[in-house]
């Protein structure tokens, strides 16, 4: 779950990491107060999940609070194309804090090591910029630590990769304890990202967070009920939040137009696989999970077929858990109650796949042996006309 | 001959007692797997399924000297399981449980590579040794013996390749199923290895998904191997940045793209599937040079 920087900041800010102050605002007037308040130079940030809001232009100054609220009227409610998310995303809060004067910009990050299988901390002194850039383009100038969960973050391993760093000796003593509140504030909140790009060393020394970025395991938060107020949805495709509340997992798919239900998230890709190779756009990714019932496959069906641009719906189950059966009693149930325009192919293979066929016999369904037979046959029907 | 399991493991169900733990464990003594113990913090004494319930899984090791488990206890506390599991010594841990915390499987995955123990999953469909060992949630109806050993990152994708195996009268050794998630405790670099060294295993097929770099890491391996190896890469048209259901199953960056995965395995010499459909034939092909 990904949360937004002021979010971030407070979690920061009880961990330990000084942030600039500031506070966030929804409407110019409010942002007119806090700039007031601040009394000095405002830096405005709209709050979206997505990086690259300089670029996008949902970062701006302001010497003053009229300055201020000129700029709150204008990001306010506005609607801004963002690069690094693909998309375009409405601000609906602006973050207001007071600006810093920059001496030095740090990467500092937290997140996981597939390969490794430790969380590894990245440091890099060439702080402000995408960092999968200096990855690519100076990777001597990025320093990793692989933190020994069993051991936990140590004061010598922090100095070990401030030095690799190439991290200025006077600051080394003062970074220390940044690294390891950073690490702690990963832990507590069981944040998958957890990074601050700046991490600004000021002109008077101090170690302050210009930014903050932060992903929440989804699959943790059930042990932090104090989140569910950062959840944001309004970013997310409405038919996917319309998925999640109905505890189904979909992932829609850009320009498709071929529907796409499975079991099992591998049989699911595949399926979308075979029906590009069959000359089809899938419209989206939906596993029905292990041991659906028929009212979660009716439930699918209906998300399915909300996308206005699908053509056609393919079923590809191969049971194991899942029965045969119980999907072709809620394709059914489905059909009779959704009224449905668009072609439908099912291949059902495994437990009770034959009953299923049974039962789909009784309607215009139509059946498919294997799951390349059933692309095909989905990508001939749907662009027939 | 098998990898992993044979007819003689003796296996716990850690969470026998839940709706899902009763169901799979006796379909896995159903298949002949010896199922000694299971586990249920507060009901030992009881008995599912015709197997004696113990409170701790040490107490049903120290009973029945069960060298195997078989974890279904729900996401919040299932690694705590697999800690469990390790502290009683139990060699080979097969954890079923979608969901876990990250941080907790990690902290899980580091101390069970300090231990003797063995872990495979999470989010797993477990293992399956033909007419011998079923640990987990594989259906066994779709296997005959032959020549092929498997392993996997998804389930059903499983299924439906030993399934056409089958179709296609290709007998199987052991299939292993390590699962969807970001940190698995049994990789396809663990798996692999075993299958080189089982005499009766004379072809590998290896299903991959985008993700990780797991596949990658595999072809350096299979460039050193005497065997020849079938692969399958699930997730040539998922878009990078979502992820596919599995948790472990998401391009991020220049990380886990399905090409590159495609790409590293043609290196090595392994014959890549372009659909499910053509892993028999490519099996075939394989056996025939031997």
């Amino acid at each position: 779950m990904k949360i937004h920087e002021y979010q971030a900041k407070q979690l920061l800010k009880q961990y330990g990491v000084v942030v600039p102050a500031g506070q966030v605002a929804s409407n110019p007037d409010e942002v007119r107060e806090v700039a007031k308040t601040l009394g000095k130079r405002v830096v405005i940030k709209g709050q979206v999940h997505s990086g690259g809001r300089g670029k996008a232009g949902a970062v701006k100054l302001a010497d003053d609070a009229n300055a201020a609220e000129a700029i709150g009227k204008d990001l306010l409610g506005k609607t801004l194309f963002f690069a690094q998310a693909g998309v375009d995303i409405k601000i609906n809060r602006l973050l207001v804090e007071e600006a810093v004067d920059i001496d030095k910009e740090i990467y500092l990050a937290i997140t996981q090591d597939r390969v490794r299988q430790r969380d590894v901390l990245i440091l890099s002194m060439q702080g402000g910029m995408d960092i999968e850039e200096v990855a690519h383009n100076n990777p001597a100038d990025i320093a990793k630590l692989f933190i020994d969960p069993l051991l936990g973050l140590q004061d010598f391993a922090c100095r070990q990769v401030l030095f690799d760093a190439g991290m200025d000796k006077p600051l080394i003593g003062k970074m220390v304890p940044v690294l390891k509140a950073l690490y702690a504030a990963y832990l507590g909140t069981d944040a998958t990202l957890a990074e601050i790009n700046p991490l600004v060393v000021t002109k008077s020394g101090e170690i302050i967070a210009g930014d903050a970025k932060w992903d929440i395991d989804e699959n943790a938060l059930f042990r932090h009920p104090e989140f569910t107020a950062f959840k944001d949805e309004s970013e997310t495709d409405p038919l996917e939040a319309e998925a999640h509340r109905r505890g189904i997992q979909y992932v829609r798919l850009e320009g498709g137009d071929i529907g796409i239900i499975g079991n099992g998230a591998g049989l699911v890709m595949t399926t979308m696989d075979e029906v590009k190779r069959a000359g089809g756009q899938p419209a989206d990714f939906l596993d029905i999970g292990g041991g659906a019932k028929a009212e979660a496959v009716t439930n699918s069906l209906e998300i399915i077929l909300m996308d206005p641009n699908v053509k056609g719906v393919v079923f590809n189950i191969f049971g194991g858990i899942t029965r045969g059966d119980e999907v072709a009693k809620g394709i059914i149930e489905g059909v009779k109650t959704l009224n449905v325009k668009v072609p439908i192919v099912i291949r059902l293979a495994g437990t009770r796949a034959a009953e299923g066929a049974e039962l789909l016999k009784t309607t215009n369904l139509i059946p498919a042996e294997t799951m390349q037979e059933a692309a095909e046959k989905i990508v001939e029907l749907a662009y027939a006309k | 001959m098998s990898i992993l399991v044979d007819k003689n493991t003796k296996v716990i169900v850690q969470g026998i007692t839940g709706r899902e733990g009763e169901f799979h464990a006796a379909q896995m003594i159903a298949y002949g797997t010896k199922v000694v113990a299971g586990v249920t913090p507060g009901k030992g004494g009881m008995t599912v399924q015709g197997v004696p319930v113990f409170d701790t899984v040490r107490q049903a090791k120290d009973a029945t000297g069960a060298d195997a488990t078989c974890i279904f206890v729900p996401a919040r506390g299932a690694a705590d399981g697999i800690l469990e599991a390790v502290d009683a010594g139990i060699n080979f841990i097969v954890c079923i449980t979608e969901g876990i915390p990250i941080e907790d499987e990690i902290r899980a995955v580091n101390v069970v590579k300090f231990s003797n123990s063995r872990l495979l999953g999470p989010n797993c469909p477990g293992i399956l040794t033909v007419n011998g060992c079923k640990i987990g949630i594989i259906p066994a109806n779709i296997f005959i013996p032959g020549p092929v050993g498997i392993v996997s990152r998804s389930g059903t994708l499983t299924y439906e390749s030993v399934d056409a195996l089958t179709r296609a009268g290709l007998g199987q050794t052991t299939c292993v199923g390590v699962g969807g998630d970001p940190m698995p405790g049994t990789r396809f670099i663990d798996v692999l290895p075993l299958f080189e060294a089982d005499p009766e295993t004379k072809v590998i097929v290896m299903c991959g998904e985008v993700g990780g770099s797991d596949e990658e890491i595999a072809a350096e391996y299979i460039k050193t191997m005497t065997k020849p190896v079938i692969g399958f890469i699930a997730g040539l048209t998922a878009p990078p940045g979502k992820r596919m259901g599995h948790a472990g199953a998401i391009i991020s960056g220049t990380s886990g793209s399905p090409q590159a995965k495609v790409d590293a395995l043609r290196a090595a010499g392994v014959l890549v599937a372009e659909t499910t459909a053509d892993i028999p034939g490519l099996v075939k092909q394989a056996l025939e040079k031997l």
